[in-house]
């Protein structure tokens, strides 16, 4: 390692009784990519928010070139030479790209409040030109995709270049956990391309990516600094069982006992039309079957999920719940027939940012405790919510905590548990359900979706990854341009390989 | 740029303003003389004076109810300090800064108090709006004092080019306003604020002041419509601003400026104050029973709003 650029010193940051960061120690060289590895609630994104100024630290100090630094805004890290890539983005959606990257520096453009559009457009299409980021700086940011936006974010940072004389300290936060795998490459790209001037802090969900990228690595485990590794040292088993405490399993599940089963399937699709590029789809979903639906971006998928809970329009076809016709979806009438749907977007659809967890958990089928349909029975609400918190596992202090106070995984836990509270759910809809989840709520969430379907629960959901349709679908259905390419049925006995599904994607 | 190029969308408050004029031009007779138009100009002027501190206070998601009480307060102060009919004062300059003066004060009051104490706007500015109207029933004296300063009535009544002093200053203001919304931070912040206040503040923006000055604005505008009223009266009245509130903020609606902050503008607000101008002027013009007009304009109001939000009405859509 060379020298010291950034350092944290036994950092300390409480919320509450929950301790985010424990006595945290880590040095950042110059020219040099740090990864940064631990699981949801392992400390991570609050190191990063504290070395970035987003927030202040209770104990413990940072210094950078040798020097003693206190941080009080975003800003003030951004004049010292220190940039956050966001994992929650952080760019002001309906203003332009070109303000969104100089907003939150002291520059020209703005001097005493009045703007000069001209050299800020100039600046800022240099700015884009540097990442080869191909959009015009006056394009408003809402009107991006979100690999676009994820790049400005990058461009914001990077336009520090220009502004401060030293080196930079540059630190991305999941910065690939929603893109494609051609966006992740050029991300790569241009994180080797400014290394010669910054020195880089990585965190991802995906160990490979950090091994792939980073010279130097360090684990955190419930707010604790486990181990630092050398690229050189690295054992990736080893890594794991520091990071989740356990071992990675991969043990066959139990299934469910076909005896007594329904005769007709749970969710049947007939020639389903979804909007104009989807369909059409024919499609089963069997009592206590997982089906794993996978696909490139835009294959339709994604839409097919959403349309069976009326999110979508749905233009011809047919769709049957338990034999009897479902005309019309709407959430409404999607859970009285007993449909679960845990969206992709979880922070927007999925939850009640502002809200309790048990009043989140609550929120759909709460009134099936309430006293004569009328009166809500807050401690059996409570009692029935907090026995899914303990079996999905949510980690949180208590239940009266604000559900945007957890972690991705154990939001994500939560917002699942609000579906297992109705008594009469008979089909769970997920879309993406693993998105942005460590391996250890990952681990957990697969375990949870099996024991369901055991118990006869039915399940459709939309897979990230390969890995994950096969490990735990009954029945893979390939989509492509709107249409089912392919359906690899009795994964348990013939599982598929992996090239015939990639396929049947592409 | 984008955000001088509107989409086809936002073009529908202008449409349906050019729809009306068509379709009282061919139905009502008087509606396309000159002198009629001139009164639909002059109407505008001073609601449209009024919106534009509104407008940046809407943008930021937030609402100033006090206007109408404000410009109350002032129009009698002007009438009580200039020369007039009761008090011994006589002094114009004296008069205006007084009645500016206090504007602000409302104005930065406002902002002080729903900044630093964190109450919500709409509270906060209908106490003030009160607290205003109060002092102006207060001070009023026991005669209404008329005005007898020239000066300040030649302001409506001298016409240049067929209009007056007052159309002159609103354009003046209006122009001053949408360089100010899109050319300084005050403008572009705002409308960031109601985007997204937690990312402007996460960014290192100092949106509290902003939201201060676009109060203070908002104040002092409401204290020239006031003096502008007492001009228009030719006397002090306690009740002169009475009747502004509505006009402007549904103009500011109509005209496409979402109450939940982030979209619209000056030329957004103008729009809507033409269409409730026109539309009031042009059912009178056919004869439209004068008592009618209140609930029409509720109902258009409310017809606005729906067309104006059509598109956001039927999924739970999130761009991704």
């Amino acid at each position: 390692m060379t020298a010291a650029v950034y350092e944290v010193q036994g950092l300390t940051k409480r919320f509450g009784p929950v301790t985010a960061l424990d006595n945290v120690s880590i040095v950042l060289g110059k020219s040099e990519v740090v990864g940064l590895i631990g699981q949801n609630g392992s400390g991570k994104s609050s190191l990063m928010k504290t070395m970035a100024g987003v927030q202040m630290p209770d104990d413990g100090q940072l210094v950078l070139r040798g020097r003693p630094l206190r941080l009080r805004s975003t800003s003030d890290a951004a004049r010292m030479g220190i940039g956050l890539v966001h994992q929650e983005q952080s760019l002001i959606p309906n203003l332009t790209v070109a303000e969104n990257i100089f907003l939150d520096k002291p520059c020209d453009y703005f001097r005493h409040g009045v703007y000069r559009w001209k050299p800020l457009m100039q600046a800022a299409k240099m700015q884009l030109a540097k990442i080869e980021l191909d959009i015009r700086p006056d394009t408003l940011v809402e009107k991006l995709t979100f690999a676009q936006r994820q790049m400005v974010e990058l461009a914001k940072v990077l336009s520090l270049e220009e502004t401060v004389e030293d080196d930079l300290v540059v630190m991305f936060d999941e910065p690939t956990s929603m893109l494609s795998t051609p966006e992740i490459d050029d991300l790569f790209m241009q994180i080797r391309r400014i290394r010669h001037r910054a020195s880089v802090v990585f965190i991802s969900h995906r160990m490979e990516e950090v091994l792939e990228l980073s010279d130097r690595v360090y684990v955190l485990s419930d707010g604790k600094q486990m181990a630092e590794r050398r690229k050189a040292q690295i054992d990736c088993d080893e890594l794991y069982e520091l990071m989740v405490g356990r071992q990675r399993s991969t043990e066959p599940r139990r299934r469910f006992s076909r005896q007594g089963i329904a005769s007709r399937p749970t969710l049947e699709l007939a020639g389903l039309q979804v909007g104009a590029s989807v369909g059409p789809v024919d499609l089963e979903v069997g009592q206590g079957e997982i089906v794993g639906l996978i696909g490139v971006q835009g294959s339709g998928s994604e839409a097919l999920c959403r349309a069976l809970f009326g999110l979508e329009d749905i233009r011809d076809g047919e769709v049957r719940v338990a034999g009897e016709k479902f005309a019309k979806p709407s959430p409404e009438s999607a859970i009285a027939r007993g449909i679960g749907y845990l969206p992709a977007e979880r922070k927007k659809e999925g939850m009640v940012a502002g809200a309790s967890i048990v009043d989140n958990m609550t929120l759909t089928f709460g009134f099936e405790y309430a006293v004569a349909g009328l009166v809500a029975n807050r401690a059996r609400e409570h009692r029935e919510a907090s026995r899914w918190a303990k079996r999905l596992k949510v980690k949180a202090a208590s239940l009266e905590e604000k559900i945007e106070r957890l972690s991705g995984g154990n939001q994500q836990k939560a917002v699942l548990g609000k579906w297992l509270l109705g008594s009469r759910l008979r089909l769970l809809v997920l879309d993406h359900p693993t998105r942005g989840l460590d391996p250890g709520a990952r681990g957990d969430l697969f375990q949870t979706m099996r024991e369901l379907a055991a118990e006869g629960l039915s399940i459709l959901f939309v897979a990230d990854t390969l890995d994950e349709v096969i490990q735990l679908s009954d029945k893979i259905v390939v989509m492509r341009d709107g249409k089912v390419s392919a359906v690899f049925g009795d994964v348990d006995n013939h599982p598929p390989a992996e090239e015939d599904i990639v396929k049947a994607m592409v | 740029m984008n955000l001088k190029r509107p989409q086809l969308r936002e073009w529908g408050p202008v449409l349906v303003l050019v729809a009306l004029v068509i379709f009282f031009s061919l139905v009502g007779d008087g509606f396309t003389s000159l002198a009629n138009l001139q009164s639909i100009i002059e109407t505008s002027a001073i609601p449209s004076i009024a919106v534009i501190g509104l407008t940046f206070i809407i943008l930021q998601g937030s609402i100033d109810l006090s206007i109408e009480g404000i410009a109350s307060l002032t129009c009698l102060l002007i009438g009580l300090f200039v020369a007039n009919s009761v008090t011994q004062h006589d002094s114009m300059v004296g008069a205006v800064a007084l009645a500016l003066g206090s504007g602000l004060a409302f104005g930065v009051l406002n902002g002080w108090i729903y900044t630093r104490l964190r109450i919500p706007s709409l509270i906060v500015t209908l106490g003030t709006w009160f607290v205003a109207g109060g002092i102006a029933t207060f001070l009023f004296p026991s005669r209404q004092p008329v005005i007898a300063d020239h000066e300040l009535l030649a302001l409506a009544l001298d016409k240049h080019l067929g209009l007056s002093g007052i159309v002159y200053i609103a354009v003046a203001a209006l122009i001053a306003g949408y360089v100010l919304q899109t050319r300084t931070t005050l403008g572009r912040v705002s409308t960031g604020i109601g985007g997204d206040e937690a990312i402007c503040r996460l960014a290192g923006l100092n949106v509290d002041r902003i939201k201060l000055v676009a109060f203070g604005l908002s104040g002092l505008l409401a204290a020239v419509c006031g003096l502008l009223l007492a001009a228009q009266l030719g006397v002090g009245n306690p009740r002169g601003g009475v009747g502004l509130l509505f006009p402007t903020i549904s103009a500011a609606v109509i005209g496409g400026t979402l109450l939940s902050g982030g979209r619209g503008g000056i030329l957004q607000s103008l729009t809507g104050v033409l269409i409730l101008s026109v539309l009031r002027n042009g059912l009178l013009q056919s004869g439209l029973d004068p008592l009618l007009i209140q609930f029409v304009e509720g109902a258009t109001i409310i017809v606005a709003v729906v067309a104006g939000s059509w598109q956001l009405r039927a999924r739970l859509r999130f761009a991704k």
